[in-house]
């Protein structure tokens, strides 16, 4: 383990202890977390699973039904738990989200290193299509891909090409950030010396500018986990996620599409938003902390400051 | 001259842009299974084989794909011509053009309250930064950043016609449709009302954020000091001095937003059956509607590449310094 | 000789929040005369409060900066008895300031002429047509084409830059003006350049300059009183002349000796052994005692007062005989 690495480990403890006084940070880990618990004790929260149907005495399904002791959050339309449906479709969901966030947060960062560590020709690339991809809109972009990849008969799950999808296509802006700070610290002493002692490209990226990016990294991991939930549960929504295996998404999409809303079932469409909101909030608020951590805001701005200037107790002795 | 150099550069990467667009969406065509005469068209047309061997002929699908096909479909699609829809049976172009007039008018209003709102906001905020208005507008920017589009939408929809008795869908009543706009303008907005809300406080927040930390900047240079030391209010400096300045970045970063736009467009008009382009994208979407999905990706795509180019135009207007760069 | 002070500052006390939550007192009990149309200069080694005294003056300190004693008679007003409303018809109209390091200073999305234009108008002091005329004889007045109005300041040089900000500065006719440094990171024949514009000016206008600088050699050219700052408190002030040929501070004799030759105006304050006091800790006696050469055992105990060895000539220093200063 190379002394960088040590350094970072040290500086994690430090970190922490900043972290803990910042109550915003630790109510978007809180979020975070309760949302990832639940879905990895989903079968511990519920005696349910999300295809059982909830019946009546006479067998009959329980369609839209309000919430209850045996199903706290009621039933779909077909008569689900939602609250089941709701737990279960976390795991979706997040695992969704995750991959794909961090698949962008892997190629953003790599691109953006190799752009920024060997500029020239690899570097305008890079650069020009982030350019062309920052411009194209991207909704209907993934839509036509997502639609037509569908239909190529590719022997690839529905989620996985939602996950590839969106993780080859959101790494632009990481990449430009990983880039230029690549750049700067490219121009520190160390990285100069270094080479001048003859140490190769993957020894230099992995012993003395990794270590000093991993902040960075790990702050727009954390934004961009948010994007990709969000983004995940829009087409969902539209009807591309997966029917078999529904997500927040797709549960919405159900609502939306099979008239929960006529039907005055709240309890149907308003806990998978809450849960899309619970963690996307939970990781714009972790990831901000962590950014002002990083970059301290100005202290001040040059029109603060007229108030209390002058704080002479006795104005007559100027004293 | 540097203006010049910068516009080209500019102008050099949204034709880059708007090469690569064309190219993807005319790949996408061929990559679909099946004969690409089919997907001209349509799928449950019967012809015998003959007739397919001549139109494929008379399309020039005989031809190879690069650059013959290629140059074909730019050509056919510079007149106009984006093929047929399979589910409506009609020109994508004439379906395109239908659509587009609602979803300008929901973007053109969605964007103008928001940004309107927003730099206010933002403006505000910053320059009373840590009072309970500022406190109060970032945790407001970050749940509307949070929120999906279309869940909000659909809880402004539900809450909008509960207490307000606001129309949940279309562009107009029923009974309304095919009349003369001055007629049925009142209608209109209030079917306009939700979507253009839904829009306006997804955008705002974020157009709050963006302005709120531009501004905390610009009020750290050094000129906004000389500004105060001429004698001028603070409220002075920040409309003189500090709002110009700040707008500079909003200015990118509203035209690169143009594409978020579109995707909230799509999922607002699926929520409110918003008779416009993002509705009729969904549509194609669900129906596998291909021809008419890859027209509107084609027409969507375009018109923001062109919305970014004019954007950079206008910016050497706004900052005299991009001709010195 | 008797002509009364425009400027009285007098026992000016500012302190600082700073970030780990302690309190630095960057001034303490500052006073010293500006009379008009005469110069006076701040010298000090980087950090001895000299910015901050002509940002307390102006009051605009930044959001951590508080004053917290003192006060500065404008004639007969005392600026920090003003509401922030009523010093703002004081900002520019009686005294103006070119910042250190001015670079920025100007907006760069708007033309210089416009910038300058603003601070006339901003104060009602002609029509629009009268001040275009005065915004196009001020730059002309500081040697900049008349033409150039309608430029931005990147297409201005570092020189012109500096040159624009002093014709901004003498807009409203002020009484003072604060000039923070105006020639550091110009190169030295745009320095001597703009020094010279600034004598012409003086001489022009009548007005009266506190200049900041690091270079004695400038002090010697231009100032006709010196105040020598030394961890937020006057070391010595006096007459450029009592100054320069009579210091009575250690501290100032110091700078003098490593200060070469005052005809060599480019060279900077040598500087002596040892650092400036920490500002969130300061010792209970003499400030300089730590760096000092003559000290005694009572240095390091007792602060010591500013003391008149010679009418018009304040030391403070416990080695030096004279009477407590008393400033009218
Ligand atoms: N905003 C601030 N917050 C905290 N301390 C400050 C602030 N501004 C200045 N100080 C402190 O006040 C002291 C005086 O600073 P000042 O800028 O007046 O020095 P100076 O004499 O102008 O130095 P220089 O020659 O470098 O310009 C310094 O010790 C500085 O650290
Ligand atoms: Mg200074």
């Amino acid at each position: 383990m190379s002394d960088h690495w040590k350094l970072f480990l040290r500086n994690l403890n430090e970190f922490w202890k900043a972290f803990r006084r910042n109550k915003l940070g630790l109510v978007g880990g809180f979020l975070i977390l309760t949302a990832l618990l639940a879905a990895i004790f989903a079968p511990a929260l519920t005696p349910h699973s999300a295809v059982d149907i909830m019946r009546d005495s006479n067998g009959r399904a329980l369609t839209f039904a309000s919430p209850a002791m045996h199903s706290p959050l009621g039933t779909d339309d077909a008569g689900h738990d939602v609250w089941a449906l709701l737990i279960y479709g976390a795991r979706i969901s997040l695992m969704v989200g995750f991959l794909a966030g961090f698949i962008s947060m892997f190629v953003g960062s790599s691109l953006g290193i190799i752009a920024g560590y060997f500029g020239g020709a690899v570097d305008t690339l890079v650069m020009r299509v982030t350019d062309i991809l920052m411009v194209i809109p991207d909704l209907p972009l993934m839509l036509v891909l997502v639609a037509t990849i569908r239909q190529m008969d590719l022997k690839v799950s529905p989620l996985s090409v939602l996950i590839l999808v969106i993780g080859l296509l959101y790494w632009t802006s990481a990449a430009r950030l990983i880039r230029s700070q690549t750049l700067t610290i490219k121009e520190r002493q160390f990285v100069a010396r270094a080479r001048a002692i003859g140490a190769g490209h993957w020894h230099i990226v992995r012993k003395h500018i990794l270590p000093q990016l991993m902040p960075l990294i790990v702050t727009n991991t954390v934004l961009i986990l948010s994007t990709a939930i969000l983004i995940e549960s829009g087409l969902a929504f539209l009807g591309l996620g997966d029917p078999t295996q529904p997500s927040w998404g797709t549960m919405l999409n159900f609502a939306f599409s099979r008239s929960a809303i006529s039907n005055g079932a709240w309890w149907f469409y308003l806990p998978p938003g809450i849960a899309i909101l619970w963690v996307s909030l939970g990781c714009i608020l972790l990831g901000n902390v962590l950014e002002e951590m990083m970059n301290p805001r100005l202290a001040a701005h040059y029109l603060e400051g007229d108030k209390g200037m002058i704080a002479i107790t006795d104005k007559e002795t100027g004293l | 001259m540097a203006r010049r150099d910068y516009l080209i550069g500019k102008m050099g990467i949204s034709l880059l842009t708007l090469l690569f667009v064309l190219l993807l969406d005319f790949m996408l065509f061929r990559v679909l299974p099946g004969d690409p005469v089919r997907a001209v068209i349509g799928r449950n047309v019967r012809i015998s084989a003959d007739v397919q061997n001549s139109l494929r002929a008379q399309f020039g699908l005989d031809k190879p794909i690069f650059p013959d096909q290629f140059v074909d479909t730019l050509g056919q699609w510079a007149r106009g011509n984006l093929g047929v829809s399979w589910s409506q049976r009609r020109p994508v172009s004439e379906i395109l053009i239908s659509k587009l007039w609602n979803t300008l008018l929901l973007i053109g209003l969605g964007q103008l309250f928001s940004i309107i709102f927003g730099v206010m906001l933002g403006l505000l905020a910053g320059w009373k930064r840590k009072t309970p208005f500022d406190i109060g507008a970032l945790t407001f920017s970050l749940i509307a950043w949070a929120t999906p589009t279309f869940w909000l939408g659909i809880i402004l929809l539900v809450a909008g016609s509960a207490w307000f008795g606001l129309p949940t869908g279309g562009i107009v009543s029923p009974a309304n449709i095919g009349k003369p706009l001055h007629t049925v303008l009142p209608d209109l907005i209030r079917h306009l009302i939700l979507p253009t809300l839904t829009f306006t406080i997804l955008y705002l927040g974020e157009y709050m954020l963006i302005m709120r930390s531009s501004i905390l900047e610009t009020l750290s240079e050094d000129y906004i000091l000389t500004a105060r030391a001429k004698g001028m209010s603070n409220f002075q400096v920040l409309m003189r001095h500090g709002l110009r300045n700040a707008m500079l970045p909003m200015v990118t970063i509203i035209a690169l937003n143009l594409g978020f736009t579109v995707s909230g467009a799509i999922y607002i008009e699926t929520v409110f059956s918003y008779d416009g382009l993002g509705n009729l994208v969904q549509t194609a979407l669900v129906k596998q509607d291909y021809p008419l999905l890859q027209g509107a990706f084609l027409l969507l795509a375009v018109s923001v590449i062109v919305a970014n180019m004019l954007a950079d135009f206008l910016y050497t207007y706004l900052d005299p310094r991009v001709k010195a760069n | 000789m008797n002509e009364k002070p425009l400027l009285r500052v007098r026992g000016l006390t500012t302190e600082f929040a700073t970030s780990e939550g302690a309190v630095a007192r960057a001034l303490e009990d500052v006073s010293f005369d500006v009379l008009p149309g005469k110069t006076v200069g701040l010298v000090g080694e980087s950090g001895s409060g000299k910015t901050t005294t002509l940002m307390a003056l102006m009051r605009l300190l930044p959001a951590s900066g508080r004053i917290t004693k003192g006060k500065v008679w404008f004639n007969d007003t005392n600026l920090l008895a003003l509401s922030e409303h009523e010093m703002r018809d004081y900002r520019w109209k009686s005294m103006a300031i070119v910042f250190q390091g001015a670079m920025n200073a100007l907006n760069p999305v708007m033309k210089v002429g416009d910038q300058i234009r603003e601070a006339i108008l901003l104060h009602d002091l002609m029509d629009r047509s009268a001040a275009e005329k005065r915004v196009r004889d001020l730059l002309e007045m500081v040697g900049i084409a008349p033409a150039r109005r309608d430029q931005y300041p990147h297409q201005y040089s570092g020189g012109m830059r500096q040159r624009a900000m002093i014709a901004m500065a003498l807009a409203c006719a002020p009484d003072i003006l604060f000039a923070d440094e105006p020639t550091t990171a110009l190169d030295v024949m745009i320095q001597a350049q703009i020094l010279q514009l600034l004598k012409e000016i003086q001489k022009a206008l009548g007005l009266a300059v506190v200049i900041v600088t690091h270079d004695l050699g400038v002090v010697a050219e231009v100032c006709d009183e010196v105040v020598v700052l030394y961890g937020g408190k006057v070391a010595e002030y006096g007459s450029v002349d009592r100054i320069y040929n009579h210091a009575q501070h250690p501290y100032t004799q110091r700078l003098l000796e490593s200060f070469p030759d005052i005809n060599n105006p480019s060279e900077t304050l040598a500087s002596i052994p040892g650092t400036p006091p920490r500002l969130t800790q300061l010792p209970p006696g003499c400030r300089f005692e730590p760096r000092c050469h003559v000290k005694i055992n009572r240095c390091a105990e007792v602060s010591p007062p500013l003391l008149e060895v010679e009418p018009g000539h304040y030391v403070a220093c416990i080695l030096r005989e004279g009477k407590e200063a008393n400033f009218q």
